[in-house]
């Protein structure tokens, strides 16, 4: 039972709703805001007339979850990616790692938590409400969902339209897929979105290697053992032999 | 009196005292101000020279330790034991002021405990967290011979001496797993750097460039402990190990080129700034060094000193590249750490550099009083006599 968002960029007009709602359900002051930062967890990126919008976009197999050490970030079942503050550590490898640079920091505060969006996980999509952003679209340009739901209803749209659509929903396979998903009549690589990322999920090139290291350890283990039996061995031959020479001088 | 200290202060210790000074300032600023206000670190720089060098260099540079107690305790090449107790104890140094360094960078330092009771496996950083905790442990105990003999704590000494081939394989797996983990970091953002250093490879690169630096690291430190100490290792072993550095920087130089040959990287070299950065560490960890140790003066106690510091200098080098060149065309700002960042990271390695000469002074560091004689091959330069440090040792117990 994993939510999801389906954003149409044929539907949005700019209106900045989404923002707006965003804002006053976490208790920021309402501002336009161009950026994502620690007081903004969404915004619209103009391109030519297609408005994009920016937010975290809750991934399957998050790299920001997958790199936390404390495990501060947890992907719920809900869909959202979830932040607990009294987890971190503050070491901000989410950041560094976030493919799409969605975390971000509360630099000014002695006592600094991630900031990003949460799918409005404690006050809504937990309980299976819509999130604030999606009620607030006036033109039912971000949708609310079950994800497979809402997979078929752009599937849909698509085949409906094909000539309208481009024939690609963002964030279906890319990078292991994820819980916001994008549709446009625009190619995505000309809206700023990250069209090399692949469909591996992230994660999987650190896994590759941290699956690997216990038969590393037990190989070199084995290994280093068995060299210092061999050295060893050497010098204790060695002593052996010069005590039987040393005798044999003797007699 | 204090035109006499002031007699006493060497151009060093002056700018040791600066710095750490310095650092104390800047260290309090970042504590009572926050991150954003005295560190230049921002959304697109969430790693600075705190993480880039303080960790991800500093925990290299102290690879010293585990190669040299393979080479001595494994590997069984006893003639270079005199020197594993000064190596120990710069590893052991190296490892508690990466520690220090990080609680500056942390966001919330005091919940650095948390990686011990929650538990992500999946995670490059809880791995690395994981093994410096338990090749600091490590090496403490490696190092501990020295306090225990001190002080006169036979049985302790017993106990530690047993279990020392243990330690020291458990020393060598750890430093194998997280010195190749600081590489494991970047694997996650292949499209965020630059080619010439992201490579699925970046866990070996780092683990055999760390094997190199810590042999460069050892020759560094003994020549300056010549200067400083009057002690020293025998011209032969210094050779022996400035070879052994060429060689591995060598095949790491090898691998290197052929991930950037199958990656078809060289198609991105020319008069940009990452060629230009990836040319000096080249220079610095393989080129120079090869040609300094392939020359006559390369066989000189500068000469070996010189190399083994442009390896020191060009690990250093790909070790920021990483960090930080890497990542400046992606994120389109170039980040250069504020005064106060390069504070504390000098103050972190002045206290080193202090904390080593103090131990110097007072512990049995250089001096192996309990190894058979032949052995004890450190013979103090415009000394003759070998027993002296002996006697003095004992005469201060």
């Amino acid at each position: 039972m994993s939510y999801a968002l389906l954003i149409d960029l044929t539907g949005c007009v700019g209106c900045g709703e989404c923002q707006r709602a965003c804002q006053r359900s976490h208790g920021f002051p309402e501002v336009e805001a161009k950026n994502l930062n620690d007081k903004n967890f969404t915004c619209l990126d103009q391109h030519g007339d297609v408005f994009v919008r920016r937010m975290c976009q809750h991934c399957e197999q998050p790299a920001c979850a997958s790199v936390c050490p404390v495990g501060a970030l947890e992907k719920t079942k809900a869909g959202a990616v979830n932040y607990s503050a009294d987890k971190c550590i503050g070491c901000r490898y989410c950041m560094l790692a976030c493919p799409y640079d969605i975390p971000k920091y509360e630099w000014a505060s002695n006592n600094p938590r991630v900031r990003k969006c949460t799918m409005c996980y404690d006050e809504r999509t937990s309980k299976g409400q819509p999130t604030a952003c999606s009620e607030a679209c006036p033109v039912g340009a971000t949708l609310f969902g079950k994800r497979d739901e809402l997979l078929a209803e752009a599937h849909k749209r698509i085949g409906e339209n094909p000539d309208k659509y481009v024939h690609r929903i963002y964030g279906e396979k890319e990078a292991g897929g994820a819980s916001v998903l994008y549709l446009t009549s625009v190619p995505f690589e000309k809206l700023g979105f990250k069209t090399t990322l692949g469909n591996e999920a992230l994660p999987e090139k650190t896994w590759n290697v941290l699956s690997k290291l216990p038969d590393v350890v037990a190989t070199a283990g084995v290994l280093f053992s068995a060299v210092y039996w061999i050295t060893h061995r050497r010098d204790e031959v060695r002593a052996f032999e010069q005590k039987m020479n040393g005798k044999s001088n003797v007699n | 009196m204090i035109t006499r200290l002031i007699g006493k202060l060497t151009f060093w210790k002056a700018l040791g005292i600066v710095f750490i000074l310095g650092g104390l300032v800047s260290g309090a600023a970042r504590f009572i101000f926050g991150l954003g206000a005295t560190t230049h670190l921002s959304d697109s720089t969430p790693w600075g020279v705190w993480i880039g060098f303080d960790v991800v260099t500093g925990v290299g540079l102290a690879a010293g330790g585990f190669t040299l107690c393979g080479i001595v305790y494994i590997f069984n090449i006893k003639r270079f034991k005199p020197i594993v107790r000064p190596t120990v104890l710069t590893a052991f140094l190296g490892y508690l002021l990466v520690v220090v360094g990080l609680m500056f960078d942390l966001g919330r330092p005091w919940a650095i405990w948390h990686a011990i009771v929650m538990w992500n496996p999946h995670s490059v950083m809880f791995e690395v967290a994981w093994c410096v905790m338990l090749y600091t442990t490590v090496l403490a105990l490696e190092f501990s011979p020295v306090l225990l003999e001190r002080f006169h704590l036979t049985k302790a000494l017993k106990v530690v001496k047993a279990i020392t081939i243990p330690l020291v394989i458990a020393g060598i797996l750890l430093s194998m797993l997280h010195q190749s983990s600081l590489g494991s970091l970047y694997l996650i953002v292949p499209e965020k750097m630059h080619p010439f250093w992201y490579s699925p490879m970046l866990p070996v690169f780092f683990f055999v460039s760390a094997l190199a630096v810590g042999m460069g690291m050892t020759i560094v430190e003994s020549y300056l402990s010549a200067r400083a100490f009057n002690k020293t290792l025998e011209t032969p072993l210094l050779k022996d190990l400035s070879r052994m550095m060429v060689g591995v920087a060598s095949v790491y130089v090898m691998m290197r080129f052929l991930d950037m040959l199958h990656g078809n990287k060289f198609a991105l070299v020319g008069w940009n700034m990452e060629s230009g950065m990836l040319a000096l560490e080249m220079a610095l960890f393989f080129a120079i060094p090869l040609v300094v140790h392939n020359v006559r003066f390369g066989q000189t106690r500068l000469g070996m000193f010189l190399g083994a510091m442009s390896v020191v200098l060009g690990f250093v080098t790909n070790r920021l590249n990483v960090a930080m060149t890497s990542l400046e065309r992606y994120y389109g700002n170039v980040y250069f750490p504020s005064i106060g960042e390069l504070f504390v990271t000098a103050a972190v390695v002045s206290a080193g550099f202090w904390i080593f000469s103090l131990a110097v002074k007072h512990l049995p560091i250089f001096v192996d009083a309990h190894e058979e004689k032949d052995m004890v091959r450190l013979t103090p330069v415009m000394r003759p006599v070998v027993e002296e440090p002996r006697t003095a040792a004992s005469a201060q117990a």
